[in-house]
């Protein structure tokens, strides 16, 4: 089978009809998708501006980690069931949309660059964690990294909605 | 008198501008989502640190001193963000009940967070009046929360 019909019938479960159908869902589910993904993008930025020395300077990193993870796995899972259910309504139609493919390809940058952060320089964060230690290059440019590739999402994102 | 207004706002030169460059408004829409993020989780974490159900490591005068300066200055950005959408489509807010539900909301918000802030001035407050503070807290963040509602529903309320 190939993604063509699965997308087709995605769009054919009387879920995704329901949305595609009613004047309310669709708007409902992507309120609540905006005001979680302000949350997790929100939550995101605050690691990485520590990450880059430009906030937080006086917070150990792995209290601020660990005060803030929970936040953003929270509404990232909240965000990704209701964009899932947002792009069910007209799967075959979005999955063609350039910002929309590049949004998918932004998820999994931010998801590698997050890969490598963990298995790299998180690895020495003790030798970082406390202040005045300032976190090294590779941690700074994760950091930076990871704030161009969420602020990006969120522009694609609100692009998709103009096609 | 309003609609005068908007169709004198629509015809300058600067509200042309913007419509004429169709990569304007959804630019603009992502610098205002992008200062929501910041203003909705420093208001969240804020609040939350407010009802005592988040970072306790810190003292509330700490967390505030550590999130309202953000709050503001992404306050400010959407402002600037927010009215330059007005100017490119005045009748999608200005005619539109949604649009003056969310300022009514907002103000409400913006007053609340104000008199937070005068409050936190007063050495011990928050230790003494616990009730009053999450109450504060509570309020707020529903307000908040009801500011982005609004604003998102904008687009779904048909202006006359």
């Amino acid at each position: 089978m190939n993604l063509h019909n699965l997308l087709s019938q995605l769009e054919a479960a009387p879920f995704a009809r329901a949305i595609r159908e009613s004047t309310w869902l669709f708007p409902t589910i992507e309120t609540v998708h905006v005001l979680f993904l302000t949350l997790t993008v929100g939550s995101i930025l605050i690691v990485d501006l520590r990450l880059l020395n430009l906030a937080s300077r006086n917070r150990p990193v792995k209290d601020l980690t660990a005060q803030l993870l929970p936040w953003t796995w929270t509404s990232f899972i909240i965000a990704a069931v209701t964009g899932s259910l947002l792009f069910s309504s007209a799967a075959t139609r979005y999955a063609q949309l350039w910002p929309f493919q590049a949004k998918m390809a932004g998820l999994a940058l931010a998801g590698l660059n997050m890969a490598v952060f963990h298995l790299g320089a998180y690895r020495g964060v003790d030798e970082w964690n406390r202040p005045p230690a300032a976190p090294p290059a590779a941690a700074r440019i994760a950091g930076g990294l990871s704030v161009a590739i969420w602020v990006t999402m969120i522009g694609l994102g609100r692009w998709i909605g103009f096609l | 008198m309003l609609k005068q207004f908007c169709d004198w706002l629509v015809s300058t030169p600067a509200s042309e501008a913007i419509q004429n460059t169709f990569w304007m408004i959804p630019l603009i829409q992502s610098v205002h989502i992008v200062s929501i993020a910041i203003t909705v989780s420093a208001v969240t974490l804020l609040h939350f640190r407010l009802l005592g159900l988040t970072g306790r490591d810190q003292s509330v005068p700490e967390t505030a001193r550590r999130y309202l300066p953000w709050i503001w200055t992404a306050v400010a950005i959407l402002a600037c963000s927010g009215l330059l959408l007005i100017v490119a489509e005045p009748p999608r807010e200005l005619e539109n009940p949604m649009f003056w539900t969310k300022m009514t909301l907002l103000l409400c918000a913006l007053i609340f967070t104000a008199l937070f802030q005068v409050m936190l001035k007063r050495d011990g407050f928050w230790e003494r009046n616990r009730a009053l503070s999450a109450l504060i807290g509570i309020v707020s963040l529903l307000l908040w929360t009801g500011v982005v509602v609004a604003g998102r529903w904008i687009a779904y309320v048909v202006h006359s």
